[in-house]
């Protein structure tokens, strides 16, 4: 059984013991412990349950590409699922609880689906199920849905923060082993700006672990000695705990921080995430060991080799009493000999190859232990712990030679180099069919911006796999013991027997077994993607670091052909999970989105206003009383406007300068309407449309000298539009001289609507603002109030009005005298529905409710406002194509209907018949409609085919259960003459 | 994330202070046009798997529109220049072709 | 072609399912087709289906450059839906919809559809209007759908934060019938279907050549040698102004990538497919317990598979502010697909320059849960030589003449 040794344990501090629980059981650890040591070392080799078959799962490795040892961690909003717990550092109180079991870890119903395994192949769920669709979204999916998935997610909001950061340098090294630790040296003394990341809490990688001389120090020697001289350089920088997550377009890294995880309610952010812009990346993320196909290798306490002995010399934790090692490799003796060092028993080396002679493996035989060449497991025999292993020929069918008892089994494929890094960019790999491993192809790198280079490979993750090959790539001197060359066994025995083909686990979390790659093979998902998809092979939250290649020759000797020739599945960032708290980084809550305020947002949020969102603001909707509907507040303000005086802020309208000798020409092709003549001190409504022809802003131009005009757009609209302006400016006009300046922010804007609006700016005081001084569709400058204004005579609700415009600065000062001043002629603020009511009750189209992209100024009886005069503006060519021209098109109308109800906004009014997809034709759709307090019934505008020349013809509009009918009727509902905006 | 030098500013711009503009070198259709010409000229577009002329906008930045030239399938940016032109400048042409041999030019 | 079911599945379990066959075989080319379909996409391989079910054409190829179902059929979120506001749209997504409903039947093979619903969140005034015109047309388009409350909101979608801060939820559009697919069971299902009708489905083979004669196609030529055809049917998503140029002509398409990413596993959180298009994000969670999370496009023309890392941090803030849970799980994994943007972001299925050359493209970001419909209509425009009425109003002409097929009603804003 697992426990902890009395001595040794290179990374934990035996002064400092820490308590967690698992599963509610108290346990106790050290600090340096992860909580897979910790819990190794408590006895607890029973840790999670497969994710098909819940079949007991124990530890399988030691760091990043454990697929078993999933737990949640913490609780309640602090609750995270799915977190391995061989990066997890232990702290004290720590809280972990097994998942995908029920109803414990120990006694697990869903464990059936292991009994009737061969009911369970790959792919078996697109063969059945399929009785109807009924029994599919109501019976067997729901069932399934709750089987799966593995961990639960906290029901609360997250509490902790999360950050983001930027970092530039010459060199990133990614991974902080030997490789990685000479590399940052190596390009540090050369001047060069590094950013040396490791993934854990420990530098040094394996080496400290695997032995061996470098530069004649033993490695936490040389460790310590490098990372002291690294230290002393200001151009290094050192991150431990941070993971180059993933390289991105033109080398781009996101590099993922976990500042305290370890510590946490420490203060300080949970995450970091860091974007990396490196000059080149070093790739130095080691290898990863691969297990070998055997009857029972998922059983708890079969492990790796090299994590054993992590588990061993790292944390003094010994998985085992008595340690059967399995390999096609030496590298796996070197398990056999920390084994022995801790004092435990190796009963035997089970070596798939036949003559066995390496150096590692004699120092194992001397010490007196059997090995077994040419040997492989039958099976491991016991279910929730090993209880031994049955031996078998390697080439044979799995007829049983002997059984050992053991508590642990070691086994050892070989190394895979993570090459993810590499490949995330599409840098490419080559087989080495002598190590049988992928290595990164150096000729074929992932390239840049520039067609370089931006990735380069050293130490393990670049294929080499014993010290001496890294340190000599480095430069350096190594003395390690040499290794014979490993045999490229991937299943045990060669010929095993269906039914050990069934049991022998390749993807452990996902349960894929050697059966599953072979039965996909054998129906034709030949495709290494297909297998993958078919099988979920590497599909596992590991993605398929200890499985990929091991699932990739079983398929290639399934098709007959060699593992290059099968591919590789493409790598994907990132290379561990990476929090989605720290992908938002700070912007959440408030920070979100930025909101843009205007110079009276304090006083409207005083009022307790009703907002709606426009585009990054929030504008008042209305302004409810105590006690006041939205609805009853927006006609009270409306009534009250028209009767009264209202006052607006209108500060949201988008305004663009355009100045310069060229600017009247260039407005021209702006604007449908020739703004080009438009005299100085007037202004004009304008309409824009896109190259496309469709009505695309409009608002107000305002002729302000000889070679300036301000252009007022739709609230939102600005930046858009200014953009659209630059865009024709600098791209196809160049030689204009025009300049435009988008100064939206730059002035507040107060609009005083109604009958007294005149007497409210008579009572602020300081300039002329009578009919004949400022007539309608005019503009004068002056003080109101000692304040410096702008004034327009321009009516969007068809009451006389008076839109004023101050600097920004001044705007809360303006509108504090306005609401004073009004207060003598009953003034009330409004907000944007009584705008909108109002306007319609004009029948003033809206950007965005009587268009919608598809509609041009020709549908909305705005002919008038397209200069006939002019060759050209932008759209013109696109509105004469024959679709747009067209006699059927749908056109602007008034809509009433017979009852004076409210017409459904959005509704389709019916025609006769079906279209040849069977839909219901339609002859038209409401755009717009309200309850006009003013009219005191439903109002609407609408777009009906051929609609001017239908007055009077009554549409039917259904919507739901109910009928609306209404009449074609003039657009504008209310003083068609216009009298009231004009005096 | 991608990063794009804007021609005015000199600034190694990324992708987020910048504005896509799609391809480059259209030549406007006015009113009156065929039909065809000003479909072309609206819709019809190259899309190469290959160097690709396109607009950018260093919209975060000095606000100025300029055009580069990139590949679309390993995204290689062969060059900047200012928009105002109708044509990519000769050099970064030569440079292209000598990059790409396979490449048909811009036109 | 033997039949699934769960007692063949039962007879197998007894001989170690030893006795399954091929879903597909690996033919070598013939020299001459009736129909070449260029890709093995969804899109392509139910084109051949219904060539095949529906007009009685068989002696067909199915050429695919890699391998099948490899493009962004294999490579999407798997929605399903029909919520479309214009006609058109509406009425070829309601046909992949009803297709879908009965495809697992229809094929043998079960493509795991599942209505588990599907809502779109307004935001802000303009969503709320735009969303309640939508479901008035999608009543007389024979589309049930329906405008939910913020309260239903909340009870389908427990996980969601209706309260902002930043933009409260105002409602839904709510499609009962909408969800999710298995997107490979669907590409598989309809390979091994077509490969039972004697149909050849050729991988790895790539199209190097459109062989045309007096303005009509008379085959391709292949890495695997010159095939004859009588009819060709391009569909090929992101690569169709590749295979376009090759014929001779350019298209109103640019290809450009969209990202998807999943979280790990965990237990059910979220039984409804969302879309929040304002802040512009979507979120499902697969029967496996990822998370399936997604946004907008990467504008930048690019067929390289992989957009740009910004587009998910910007996608994922606007997740983490809708549903606050997901702070603390973990994202599993990335990757992207070549969508073929429109110059109406709707598709293209129409008759081109070329006689008896077709092509399917332009389904961008909406491509999955078009497959049977698109397929269906594709499937009569090249058995027929002419559109029938789902393909038609498709067509290639529409953007000459501005009849276009907008999606997009949220063009303009609010005074």
């Amino acid at each position: 059984m697992s426990t902890r040794l009395a001595t040794g344990g290179r990374l934990i501090d035996r002064s400092k013991s820490l308590t967690f629980t698992f599963d509610g059981k108290p346990m106790r650890g050290f600090q340096g412990d992860t909580l897979a040591a910790a819990l190794l070392a408590g006895g607890q080799v029973l840790l999670g349950r497969s994710f098909k078959y819940h079949r007991p799962r124990g530890l399988l490795a030691s760091g990043a590409e454990e697929p078993n040892a999933l737990v949640n961690l913490g609780r309640n909003a602090r609750q995270e699922p799915d977190q391995r717990v061989t990066m997890t550092e232990l702290f004290d109180g720590l809280e972990a609880s097994s998942q995908n079991r029920w109803p414990s870890l120990a006694f697990d119903i869903g464990a059936i689906n292991d009994k009737l395994y061969k009911m369970f192949p790959a792919g078996f769920y697109y063969k059945t199920f399929m009785i109807s669709l009924g029994a599919w979204a109501k019976v067997f999916e729901p069932v399934i849905r709750r089987a799966a998935g593995l961990g639960n997610a906290a029901k609360e909001a997250d509490p902790d923060r999360y950050e983001q950061a930027y970092a530039f340098c010459d060199v990133l090294v990614a991974g902080g082993g030997v490789a990685g630790l000479a590399a940052a040296l190596s390009e540090g003394r050369a001047g060069k700006r590094v950013i040396l990341m490791e993934m854990t809490a420990h530098w040094g990688g394996r080496a400290p672990v695997d032995g061996g001389l470098i530069d004649g120090l033993s490695p936490d020697d040389w460790i310590a000695k490098t990372l002291a001289e690294l230290r002393t350089l200001p151009n290094v920088r050192l991150m431990e705990r941070t993971m180059v997550a993933g390289m991105h377009l033109h080398g781009s890294i996101i590099a993922y921080e976990r500042v305290a995880d370890h510590t946490p309610g420490d203060g300080r952010p949970r995450h970091r995430l860091w974007r990396v812009r490196p000059g080149i990346t070093i790739n130095a993320a080691g290898a990863t060991e691969r297990p070998l196909a055997f009857a029972g290798n998922d059983v708890p306490g079969v492990m790796l080799a090299s994590a054993v002995r992590d588990y061993i010399v790292n944390w003094a934790v010994s998985p085992g009493d008595r340690v059967v090692v399995v390999a096609n490799n030496d590298d796996a003796y070197r398990t056999a000999l920390a084994v022995l060092d801790a004092g435990l028993s190796v009963p035997a080396v089970i070596d798939a190859r036949d003559n066995v002679t390496g150096v590692l493996p004699m120092q194992v035989k001397a010490r007196g232990v059997r090995i077994l060449e040419g040997r492989g497991i039958a099976r491991v025999l016991g279910r929730t712990g090993v209880t031994g292993v049955a031996i078998c020929a390697q080439a044979g069918e799995g007829g049983v030679i002997e059984t050992l008892p053991c508590d642990c089994v070691a086994m050892s494929g070989g190394w895979s180099p993570n090459v993810h890094l590499w490949s995330h960019v599409g840098g490419k790999l080559s087989w080495d069919a002598d190590a049988a491993l992928f290595r990164p192809d150096a000729t074929r790198p992932p390239t840049g911006r520039d067609g370089g280079p931006i990735a380069a490979s050293v130490g393990a993750a670049n294929g080499l796999l014993t010290l001496d090959a890294i340190a000599a790539e480095a430069g350096m001197s190594a003395e390690v013991e040499p290794e014979a060359p490993l045999a490229p066994v991937w299943i045990m025995p060669a010929g095993a027997t269906q039914a050990l083909r069934y049991k022998s686990f390749l993807d452990f979390q996902n349960d894929v077994k050697v059966s599953d790659v072979e039965l996909a093979a054998r129906e034709g998902y030949t495709s290494v993607e297909h297998t993958k998809r078919y099988t979920t092979l590497g599909m596992a939250s590991d993605q398929g670091k200890s499985s990929n290649i091991n699932g990739l020759a079983i398929l290639s000797d399934a098709l007959g052909q060699t593992i290059p020739e099968t591919g590789t599945t493409t790598f994907r960032p990132p290379y561990n999970p990476i929090s989605f708290g720290a992908m938002a980084g700070e912007a959440r809550g408030e920070l979100f989105q930025p909101r843009r305020r205007t110079a009276m947002q304090d006083w409207h949020e005083a009022q307790h206003y009703h907002w709606e969102p426009v585009g990054f603001w929030r504008r008042p909707y209305c302004y409810p009383k105590a006690g006041e509907s939205h609805r009853d507040a927006v006609n009270r303000e409306i009534v009250n406007t028209r009767t009264n005086v209202g006052v607006l802020d209108a500060s949201t309208l988008g305004k663009i300068l355009v100045k310069g000798p060229d600017a009247g020409k260039f407005l021209d092709m702006m604007y449908t309407n020739m703004m080009s003549t438009l005299p100085v001190g007037k202004c004009r409504y304008g309409l824009m449309c896109n190259e496309n022809g469709f009505l695309s802003d409009d608002g107000v131009v305002v002729r302000l000298s000889e070679d300036s005009w301000l252009c007022h757009t739709t609230s939102g609209g600005a930046d858009r539009i200014h953009a659209h302006m630059e865009d024709w400016l600098q791209c196809e006009w160049w030689d204009w001289k025009v300049w435009t300046a988008n100064l939206t922010e730059q002035y507040a804007q107060i609009a005083v609507v109604g009958p007294k609006a005149r007497k409210v700016l008579e009572a602020l005081g300081g300039m002329d603002v009578s009919k004949a001084a400022l007539p309608f569709m005019g503009w004068a400058e002056g003080t109101l109030a000692g304040l410096p204004v702008r004034v327009y005579r321009i009516s969007f609700s068809g009451e006389l009005s008076y839109e004023i415009a101050v600097p920004a600065n001044m705007g809360a000062a303006l509108w504090d005298k306005v609401i004073a001043a009004g207060k003598a002629f009953g003034m009330m603020p409004y907000g944007t529905e009584a705008l909108h009511v109002m306007r319609a009750e004009k029948g003033f189209i809206m950007i965005g409710d009587e268009t919608d992209g598809t509609v041009i100024p020709q549908d909305l009886g705005l002919g008038w406002a397209i200069s006939k005069k002019k060759a050209d503006y932008i759209g013109k060519r696109a509105q004469q194509r024959s679709f747009m021209v067209a006699p059927d098109r749908w056109q602007l109308v008034g809509l009433e209907t017979l009852d004076g109800s409210v017409l459904p906004d959005g509704a389709y009014a019916t025609a006769e018949g079906f279209n040849a997809n069977g839909q219901r034709n339609t002859q038209g759709r409401v755009t717009s409609s309200y309850y006009s307090p003013t009219l005191k019934k439903g109002i609407a505008m609408g777009l009906v085919p051929n609609g001017p020349a239908r007055m009077g013809e009554v549409l039917e509009f259904p919507a739901g259960d109910k009928l609306f009918r209404a009449r074609i009727v003039d657009p504008c509902f209310y003083d068609k003459e216009g009298e009231k905006s004009d005096v | 994330m991608q990063i794009i030098p804007c021609p005015y500013c000199g600034v190694e711009a990324e992708e987020t202070e910048l504005t896509y503009g799609h391809e480059a070198h259209l030549k406007r259709v006015g009113p009156d046009s065929d039909a065809a010409d000003f479909e072309a000229y609206m819709f019809t577009r190259k899309n190469p798997k290959g160097v690709h002329f396109e607009r950018w906008r260093h919209s975060n930045g000095c606000g100025k529109w300029f055009l580069a030239a990139r590949h679309t399938v390993t995204l290689e940016v062969f060059g900047t220049y200012p928009a105002q032109t109708t044509e990519p400048p000769a050099e970064l042409v030569e440079k292209i072709k000598a990059k790409c041999p396979e490449w048909k030019g811009w036109k | 072609m033997r039949r699934y079911s769960i007692f063949a599945i039962a007879r197998e379990a007894m001989r170690y399912h030893s006795g399954w066959e091929r879903a597909w075989r690996a033919p070598e080319p013939k020299k001459r087709y009736d129909v070449i379909v260029v890709g093995a996409g969804g899109h392509g391989l139910a084109t051949a289906y219904y060539l095949g079910k529906v007009h009685g054409i068989k002696n067909v190829a199915i050429i695919e450059k890699g391998w099948l179902g490899g493009g962004n059929s294999g490579r999407n979120t798997t929605i399903i839906r029909s919520n479309y506001l214009q006609d058109a749209s509406a009425a070829i997504f309601e046909k992949a919809l009803q297709l879908y409903e009965g495809l697992a039947k229809d094929l043998n093979y079960n493509v795991m559809f599942s209505p588990r619903g599907l809502l779109m969140l307004a935001q802000s005034e303009h969503e709320v209007r735009g969303y309640k015109r939508t479901v008035y047309a999608n009543a007389l388009q024979g589309i049930e759908t329906e405008w939910i409350s913020r309260e239903q909101v909340k009870d389908l979608v427990p996980i969601i934060n209706i309260d902002g801060p930043r933009y409260p939820v105002l409602g839904a559009l709510y499609q009962a019938r909408g969800g999710t697919g298995r997107h490979d069971a669907v590409n598989w299902g309809y390979a091994r279907a077509c490969d039972a009708m004697g149909m050849d489905i050729i991988q790895q083979c790539e199209v190097t050549g459109i062989r045309t004669e007096n303005g009509e196609v008379r085959g391709v030529d292949t890495t695997k040698g010159s095939i004859d055809c009588g009819k060709l049917a391009v569909v090929v998503s992101g690569h169709s102004g590749v295979l376009a140029e090759m014929a001779g002509f350019r298209m109103p398409i640019e290809s450009c990538p969209l990202q998807a990413w999943v979280s790990e596993p965990i237990k059910p959180v979220i039984d409804v497919v969302v879309m929040a298009n304002l802040v512009h994000c979507y979120i499902s969670q697969s029967d496996k317990g990822e998370l399936v999370l997604g946004g907008g496009i990467d504008h930048p023309n690019n067929y390289s598979q992989r957009g740009s890392w910004y587009t998910l941090e910007e996608t994922t803030r606007a997740l983490v502010e809708t549903y606050p849970i997901i702070s603390r799980l973990k994202m599993l994994r990335q990757w992207g697909g070549i969508m073929d943007i429109t110059g109406d972001h709707s598709p293209i299925i129409s008759k081109t320059p070329v006689r008896n050359m077709f092509m399917d493209c332009g389904w961008g970001t909406g491509g999955f849960k078009a497959i049977p419909g698109s397929g269906w209509a594709m499937a009569e425009l090249v058995a027929k030589g002419e559109p029938g009425p789902l393909a038609a109003p498709f067509s290639l002409e529409r953007f000459r003449e501005g009849r276009f097929i907008d999606e997009s009603v949220a063009a303009g804003v609010a005074h």
